[in-house]
Protein backbone atom coordinates (compact mmCIF):
# COMPACT_ATOMS: atom_id res chain seq x y z
CA UNK A 1 0.00 0.00 0.00
CA UNK A 2 2.84 2.37 0.35
CA UNK A 3 4.18 2.84 -3.10
CA UNK A 4 1.01 3.61 -3.83
CA UNK A 5 0.16 6.46 -1.25
CA UNK A 6 3.15 7.54 -1.36
CA UNK A 7 3.47 8.16 -5.51
CA UNK A 8 -0.01 10.57 -5.62
CA UNK A 9 1.57 11.98 -2.04
CA UNK A 10 4.45 13.46 -4.47
CA UNK A 11 2.71 13.77 -7.32
CA UNK A 12 0.07 16.09 -5.38
CA UNK A 13 3.08 18.17 -3.68
CA UNK A 14 4.19 19.28 -7.59
CA UNK A 15 0.65 20.05 -8.33
CA UNK A 16 0.56 22.39 -5.22
CA UNK A 17 3.94 23.84 -5.44
CA UNK A 18 3.42 25.13 -9.14
CA UNK A 19 3.86 28.89 -9.02
CA UNK A 20 0.51 31.06 -8.17
CA UNK A 21 -1.32 28.42 -7.23
CA UNK A 22 -0.92 29.06 -3.47
CA UNK A 23 0.15 32.66 -2.05
CA UNK A 24 0.85 33.18 1.56
CA UNK A 25 1.38 36.86 3.21
CA UNK A 26 4.03 38.12 5.06
CA UNK A 27 3.30 36.07 8.08
CA UNK A 28 3.51 32.66 5.98
CA UNK A 29 -0.35 32.36 6.34
CA UNK A 30 -1.97 31.26 3.31
CA UNK A 31 -3.61 34.27 1.62
CA UNK A 32 -5.87 32.70 -1.27
CA UNK A 33 -5.66 29.34 -3.89
CA UNK A 34 -5.59 29.54 -7.43
CA UNK A 35 -6.27 26.12 -10.02
CA UNK A 36 -5.30 22.89 -8.77
CA UNK A 37 -5.15 23.84 -5.03
CA UNK A 38 -9.03 24.79 -5.29
CA UNK A 39 -10.23 21.32 -6.04
CA UNK A 40 -7.48 19.58 -3.82
CA UNK A 41 -9.13 22.27 -1.17
CA UNK A 42 -12.55 20.82 -1.54
CA UNK A 43 -11.21 17.25 -0.92
CA UNK A 44 -9.32 18.11 1.68
CA UNK A 45 -12.60 19.04 3.29
CA UNK A 46 -14.82 16.26 2.61
CA UNK A 47 -11.99 13.84 3.24
CA UNK A 48 -9.34 14.67 5.61
CA UNK A 49 -10.15 17.31 7.72
CA UNK A 50 -13.21 15.54 8.68
CA UNK A 51 -11.30 11.83 8.77
CA UNK A 52 -13.69 10.13 6.33
CA UNK A 53 -11.02 8.73 3.99
CA UNK A 54 -8.68 7.08 6.41
CA UNK A 55 -11.66 5.91 8.07
CA UNK A 56 -13.59 4.53 5.10
CA UNK A 57 -9.93 2.89 4.18
CA UNK A 58 -9.74 1.29 8.03
CA UNK A 59 -13.31 -0.75 5.99
CA UNK A 60 -10.72 -2.07 3.18
CA UNK A 61 -7.84 -3.23 5.41
CA UNK A 62 -10.57 -4.87 8.18
CA UNK A 63 -11.60 -6.64 4.65
CA UNK A 64 -7.96 -7.47 4.03
CA UNK A 65 -7.07 -9.24 7.78
CA UNK A 66 -7.32 -12.49 8.56
CA UNK A 67 -7.52 -12.64 12.30
CA UNK A 68 -7.16 -16.92 12.53
CA UNK A 69 -3.95 -16.70 13.69
CA UNK A 70 -4.40 -14.37 16.47
CA UNK A 71 -7.41 -16.23 17.30
CA UNK A 72 -6.10 -19.77 17.47
CA UNK A 73 -3.36 -17.82 20.07
CA UNK A 74 -4.80 -14.98 21.97
CA UNK A 75 -1.97 -13.98 24.17
CA UNK A 76 0.19 -13.10 21.01
CA UNK A 77 -1.87 -9.72 21.27
CA UNK A 78 0.79 -8.83 24.53
CA UNK A 79 3.66 -8.52 21.66
CA UNK A 80 1.55 -6.47 20.25
CA UNK A 81 1.07 -3.98 23.10
CA UNK A 82 4.63 -4.12 23.63
CA UNK A 83 5.56 -2.53 20.65
CA UNK A 84 3.37 0.49 21.09
CA UNK A 85 6.27 1.85 23.38
CA UNK A 86 7.58 3.81 20.49
CA UNK A 87 4.78 5.56 20.64
CA UNK A 88 4.97 7.47 24.24
CA UNK A 89 8.31 7.11 23.91
CA UNK A 90 8.51 9.23 21.15
CA UNK A 91 5.81 11.67 22.61
CA UNK A 92 8.32 12.63 25.11
CA UNK A 93 11.32 13.08 23.01
CA UNK A 94 8.94 14.67 20.86
CA UNK A 95 7.73 17.23 23.61
CA UNK A 96 11.28 18.65 23.36
CA UNK A 97 11.10 20.26 20.55
CA UNK A 98 7.65 20.85 20.21
CA UNK A 99 5.94 22.24 23.18
CA UNK A 100 2.60 22.32 21.70
CA UNK A 101 0.71 19.34 23.09
CA UNK A 102 -1.06 19.18 19.70
CA UNK A 103 2.18 18.86 17.67
CA UNK A 104 3.91 16.18 20.06
CA UNK A 105 0.92 13.78 20.62
CA UNK A 106 0.45 13.92 16.81
CA UNK A 107 4.14 13.20 16.14
CA UNK A 108 4.23 10.40 18.52
CA UNK A 109 1.32 8.78 16.62
CA UNK A 110 3.72 8.06 13.76
CA UNK A 111 4.90 5.20 15.62
CA UNK A 112 1.86 3.24 15.46
CA UNK A 113 3.39 2.51 11.49
CA UNK A 114 -0.15 3.25 10.60
CA UNK A 115 -1.38 5.80 8.26
CA UNK A 116 -4.96 5.79 8.42
CA UNK A 117 -4.63 6.29 12.25
CA UNK A 118 -2.03 8.92 11.92
CA UNK A 119 -4.16 10.90 9.80
CA UNK A 120 -7.01 10.81 11.89
CA UNK A 121 -4.98 11.80 15.35
CA UNK A 122 -3.26 14.56 13.38
CA UNK A 123 -6.04 16.33 12.03
CA UNK A 124 -8.48 15.50 15.23
CA UNK A 125 -5.94 17.48 17.74
CA UNK A 126 -5.36 19.93 15.04
CA UNK A 127 -1.78 19.27 14.07
CA UNK A 128 -0.37 21.82 11.93
CA UNK A 129 2.44 19.59 10.87
CA UNK A 130 -0.46 16.65 9.18
CA UNK A 131 1.69 16.78 5.76
CA UNK A 132 4.82 15.84 7.22
CA UNK A 133 3.43 13.29 9.79
CA UNK A 134 1.40 11.74 7.10
CA UNK A 135 4.80 11.28 5.09
CA UNK A 136 6.61 10.14 7.86
CA UNK A 137 4.48 7.42 8.80
CA UNK A 138 4.24 6.06 5.27
CA UNK A 139 7.92 6.32 4.35
CA UNK A 140 8.79 4.37 7.28
CA UNK A 141 6.44 1.91 6.71
CA UNK A 142 8.00 1.63 3.63
CA UNK A 143 11.13 0.97 5.24
CA UNK A 144 10.44 -1.30 7.58
CA UNK A 145 12.85 -4.14 5.64
CA UNK A 146 15.37 -1.79 6.31
CA UNK A 147 14.69 -0.21 10.10
CA UNK A 148 13.66 -3.46 11.44
CA UNK A 149 16.22 -6.23 10.67
CA UNK A 150 19.19 -4.59 12.46
CA UNK A 151 17.42 -3.43 15.57
CA UNK A 152 16.24 -7.50 15.96
CA UNK A 153 19.61 -8.35 15.24
CA UNK A 154 21.35 -5.93 17.59
CA UNK A 155 18.95 -7.04 20.53
CA UNK A 156 19.31 -10.79 20.00
CA UNK A 157 21.90 -13.68 19.78
CA UNK A 158 21.74 -15.99 17.10
CA UNK A 159 21.04 -18.67 19.30
CA UNK A 160 18.11 -16.84 20.35
CA UNK A 161 17.19 -16.62 16.87
CA UNK A 162 17.53 -19.87 15.76
CA UNK A 163 14.81 -20.90 18.30
CA UNK A 164 11.66 -22.94 16.43
CA UNK A 165 8.33 -22.26 17.57
CA UNK A 166 5.98 -24.69 17.13
CA UNK A 167 2.93 -24.21 15.09
CA UNK A 168 -0.28 -26.43 16.46
CA UNK A 169 -3.20 -25.16 13.48
CA UNK A 170 -6.30 -25.12 16.18
CA UNK A 171 -9.07 -24.96 13.99
CA UNK A 172 -11.75 -21.81 15.01
CA UNK A 173 -14.89 -22.02 14.71
CA UNK A 174 -17.04 -19.69 12.00
CA UNK A 175 -18.92 -18.59 14.78
CA UNK A 176 -15.79 -17.35 16.66
CA UNK A 177 -14.57 -15.58 13.70
CA UNK A 178 -17.67 -13.55 13.38
CA UNK A 179 -17.78 -12.82 17.18
CA UNK A 180 -14.78 -11.40 17.24
CA UNK A 181 -14.99 -8.26 15.60
CA UNK A 182 -18.35 -7.52 17.33
CA UNK A 183 -17.03 -8.25 20.53
CA UNK A 184 -13.54 -5.93 19.74
CA UNK A 185 -15.69 -2.76 18.51
CA UNK A 186 -18.36 -2.90 21.73
CA UNK A 187 -14.84 -3.97 23.98
CA UNK A 188 -13.02 -1.01 22.49
CA UNK A 189 -16.33 1.34 22.33
CA UNK A 190 -16.33 1.03 26.38
CA UNK A 191 -12.43 0.80 27.30
CA UNK A 192 -11.20 3.24 24.62
CA UNK A 193 -14.45 5.36 23.25
CA UNK A 194 -12.10 7.12 21.07
CA UNK A 195 -11.49 4.12 19.41
CA UNK A 196 -14.38 3.35 18.68
CA UNK A 197 -14.77 5.03 15.11
CA UNK A 198 -10.88 3.68 14.23
CA UNK A 199 -11.78 -0.09 15.54
CA UNK A 200 -15.27 0.06 14.38
CA UNK A 201 -14.86 0.63 10.88
CA UNK A 202 -11.75 -2.04 10.92
CA UNK A 203 -13.81 -4.59 12.48
CA UNK A 204 -17.21 -3.87 10.16
CA UNK A 205 -14.52 -4.36 7.43
CA UNK A 206 -13.86 -7.71 8.85
CA UNK A 207 -17.03 -8.69 9.74
CA UNK A 208 -18.44 -8.42 6.09
CA UNK A 209 -15.17 -10.80 5.51
CA UNK A 210 -15.99 -12.83 8.00
CA UNK A 211 -19.52 -13.66 7.65
CA UNK A 212 -19.31 -15.73 4.41
CA UNK A 213 -22.07 -14.33 2.76
CA UNK A 214 -21.08 -10.73 1.43
CA UNK A 215 -18.29 -12.08 -0.61
CA UNK A 216 -18.65 -9.69 -3.30
CA UNK A 217 -18.85 -6.73 -0.86
CA UNK A 218 -15.59 -7.92 0.81
CA UNK A 219 -13.90 -8.55 -1.96
CA UNK A 220 -14.89 -4.88 -3.40
CA UNK A 221 -13.75 -3.32 0.16
CA UNK A 222 -10.35 -5.08 -0.09
CA UNK A 223 -9.72 -4.12 -3.81
CA UNK A 224 -11.91 -1.17 -5.07
CA UNK A 225 -12.62 0.51 -2.01
CA UNK A 226 -9.06 0.43 -0.81
CA UNK A 227 -7.98 1.43 -3.90
CA UNK A 228 -9.95 4.06 -5.07
CA UNK A 229 -9.57 5.78 -1.31
CA UNK A 230 -5.96 5.52 -1.01
CA UNK A 231 -5.98 7.71 -4.54
CA UNK A 232 -8.10 10.40 -3.31
CA UNK A 233 -6.17 9.98 0.18
CA UNK A 234 -2.60 10.41 -1.28
CA UNK A 235 -3.51 13.16 -3.40
CA UNK A 236 -5.38 15.15 -1.02
CA UNK A 237 -2.89 15.04 1.47
CA UNK A 238 -0.55 17.02 -0.84
CA UNK A 239 -2.88 20.24 0.13
CA UNK A 240 -0.77 20.46 3.02
CA UNK A 241 2.60 19.96 1.45
CA UNK A 242 3.37 23.23 -0.30
CA UNK A 243 7.40 24.30 0.52
CA UNK A 244 6.41 27.07 2.69
CA UNK A 245 4.81 24.70 5.07
CA UNK A 246 6.69 21.41 4.32
CA UNK A 247 10.26 21.86 3.65
CA UNK A 248 11.72 23.65 7.20
CA UNK A 249 14.18 22.04 10.05
CA UNK A 250 10.80 21.06 11.39
CA UNK A 251 9.73 18.51 8.72
CA UNK A 252 13.50 17.18 9.23
CA UNK A 253 12.70 17.04 13.15
CA UNK A 254 9.55 15.12 12.17
CA UNK A 255 11.61 12.63 10.16
CA UNK A 256 13.79 12.20 12.65
CA UNK A 257 11.32 11.58 15.60
CA UNK A 258 9.35 9.25 13.17
CA UNK A 259 12.32 6.91 13.05
CA UNK A 260 12.66 6.95 16.51
CA UNK A 261 9.22 6.05 17.00
CA UNK A 262 9.33 2.83 14.73
CA UNK A 263 13.14 1.79 16.34
CA UNK A 264 11.88 1.73 19.86
CA UNK A 265 8.61 0.00 19.02
CA UNK A 266 10.62 -3.07 17.33
CA UNK A 267 13.34 -3.06 20.46
CA UNK A 268 10.03 -2.54 22.75
CA UNK A 269 8.05 -5.57 21.20
CA UNK A 270 11.89 -7.70 21.14
CA UNK A 271 12.60 -6.76 24.94
CA UNK A 272 9.03 -7.71 25.87
CA UNK A 273 9.74 -10.97 24.20
CA UNK A 274 12.62 -11.55 26.04
CA UNK A 275 11.09 -10.90 29.39
CA UNK A 276 8.58 -13.06 28.56
CA UNK A 277 11.11 -15.99 27.67
CA UNK A 278 12.84 -15.24 31.15
CA UNK A 279 9.77 -15.69 32.99
CA UNK A 280 8.30 -19.07 31.21
CA UNK A 281 12.14 -20.25 31.77
CA UNK A 282 10.98 -19.62 35.60
CA UNK A 283 7.58 -21.63 34.96
CA UNK A 284 9.51 -24.22 33.22
CA UNK A 285 7.56 -23.41 30.04
CA UNK A 286 9.05 -23.49 25.99
CA UNK A 287 10.28 -20.13 25.19
CA UNK A 288 9.15 -18.07 22.00
CA UNK A 289 11.43 -17.08 19.53
CA UNK A 290 12.06 -13.49 20.70
CA UNK A 291 12.08 -11.95 16.92
CA UNK A 292 8.06 -12.21 16.75
CA UNK A 293 7.80 -9.02 18.98
CA UNK A 294 8.98 -7.12 16.82
CA UNK A 295 5.95 -7.89 14.40
CA UNK A 296 4.13 -6.66 17.18
CA UNK A 297 4.08 -3.01 15.09
CA UNK A 298 1.24 -2.44 13.06
CA UNK A 299 3.13 -2.48 9.50
CA UNK A 300 1.16 -5.36 8.18
CA UNK A 301 1.90 -7.44 6.66
CA UNK A 302 5.54 -6.72 5.93
CA UNK A 303 7.04 -6.64 9.24
CA UNK A 304 5.35 -10.04 9.92
CA UNK A 305 6.93 -11.11 6.75
CA UNK A 306 10.45 -9.62 7.74
CA UNK A 307 10.42 -11.86 11.33
CA UNK A 308 9.84 -14.99 9.12
CA UNK A 309 12.55 -14.51 6.48
CA UNK A 310 15.32 -14.28 9.44
CA UNK A 311 13.87 -16.57 11.46
CA UNK A 312 14.42 -19.31 7.81
CA UNK A 313 17.99 -17.17 7.18
CA UNK A 314 19.61 -18.39 10.61
CA UNK A 315 17.57 -21.65 10.19
CA UNK A 316 16.02 -22.93 7.27
CA UNK A 317 13.39 -25.30 8.75
CA UNK A 318 12.80 -21.86 11.41
CA UNK A 319 9.16 -21.22 10.13
CA UNK A 320 7.36 -18.22 12.32
CA UNK A 321 5.07 -16.99 9.92
CA UNK A 322 2.16 -17.99 11.45
CA UNK A 323 2.87 -16.86 14.84
CA UNK A 324 4.68 -13.63 13.23
CA UNK A 325 1.30 -12.78 11.37
CA UNK A 326 -0.64 -13.16 14.50
CA UNK A 327 1.57 -10.72 16.17
CA UNK A 328 1.33 -8.55 13.17
CA UNK A 329 -2.20 -8.40 12.91
CA UNK A 330 -2.43 -7.70 16.83
CA UNK A 331 -0.36 -4.45 16.25
CA UNK A 332 -2.77 -3.03 13.98
CA UNK A 333 -5.21 -3.54 17.21
CA UNK A 334 -3.19 -1.98 19.88
CA UNK A 335 -1.92 0.66 17.40
CA UNK A 336 -5.33 1.90 17.08
CA UNK A 337 -5.75 1.80 20.79
CA UNK A 338 -2.72 3.92 21.70
CA UNK A 339 -3.88 6.71 19.46
CA UNK A 340 -7.17 6.34 21.20
CA UNK A 341 -5.65 6.63 24.73
CA UNK A 342 -3.65 10.04 22.96
CA UNK A 343 -6.98 11.21 21.99
CA UNK A 344 -8.30 10.87 25.79
CA UNK A 345 -5.29 12.49 27.08
CA UNK A 346 -5.10 14.96 24.62
CA UNK A 347 -7.96 15.58 22.64
CA UNK B 1 12.37 28.82 15.74
CA UNK B 2 13.44 25.46 17.15
CA UNK B 3 12.76 24.79 20.79
CA UNK B 4 14.80 22.47 22.77
CA UNK B 5 13.68 22.08 26.26
CA UNK B 6 14.55 18.85 27.90
CA UNK B 7 12.45 19.18 30.93
CA UNK B 8 9.56 18.13 28.64
CA UNK B 9 10.76 14.64 28.47
CA UNK B 10 10.16 14.31 32.36
CA UNK B 11 7.22 16.12 32.38
CA UNK B 12 5.40 13.76 29.72
CA UNK B 13 6.73 10.43 31.44
CA UNK B 14 3.62 10.05 33.02
CA UNK B 15 1.88 9.47 30.21
CA UNK B 16 4.48 7.25 29.11
CA UNK B 17 3.35 4.70 31.73
CA UNK B 18 -0.17 5.89 31.80
CA UNK B 19 -0.34 5.08 28.20
CA UNK B 20 0.99 1.66 27.94
CA UNK B 21 -0.47 0.61 31.34
CA UNK B 22 -3.98 1.66 29.10
CA UNK B 23 -2.82 -0.21 26.20
CA UNK B 24 -1.87 -3.49 28.14
CA UNK B 25 -5.35 -3.25 30.32
CA UNK B 26 -7.36 -2.82 27.11
CA UNK B 27 -5.49 -5.74 25.08
CA UNK B 28 -5.71 -7.76 28.45
CA UNK B 29 -9.30 -7.63 28.38
CA UNK B 30 -9.57 -8.56 24.90
CA UNK B 31 -7.57 -11.41 25.29
CA UNK B 32 -10.28 -12.81 27.88
CA UNK B 33 -12.89 -11.92 26.15
CA UNK B 34 -11.17 -13.78 22.70
CA UNK B 35 -10.61 -17.01 24.94
CA UNK B 36 -14.31 -16.67 26.26
CA UNK B 37 -15.65 -16.67 22.79
CA UNK B 38 -13.38 -19.50 21.58
CA UNK B 39 -14.64 -21.37 24.89
CA UNK B 40 -18.32 -20.66 24.22
CA UNK B 41 -18.13 -21.38 20.77
CA UNK B 42 -16.28 -24.38 20.67
CA UNK B 43 -17.65 -27.04 17.98
CA UNK B 44 -18.50 -30.31 19.35
CA UNK B 45 -17.10 -33.60 17.99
Amino acid sequence: MEPTLLLPIGFGAILMNFPGVVVFDEMGQVLEIHGIAEPLQELYNAGIANELFPLILFIGIGAMIDFGPLLTNPKLMLFGAAAQFGIFFTLCMASIFFPDFRDFASIAIIGAADGPTSIVVANTLGSKYVGAITVAAYSYMALVPIIQPPVIKLLTTKKERMIRMAYKPASVSKTTKILFPIIISIVACIFAPGAGSLIGFLMFGNLIRECGVLDSISETAQKVLANLITIFLGITIAFNMTAEQFLNVNTLLIMGLGLIAFIVDTAGGVLFAKLYNLIMKLLGKAPINPMIGAAGISAFPMSGRIVHKMGLAEDNQNFLLMHSIGVNVSGQIASVIAGALILNFFG
Amino acid sequence: MLEFNPMNFVNNLSYMGIGMLGVFMIIGIIIGATYAIGFLSKEKK
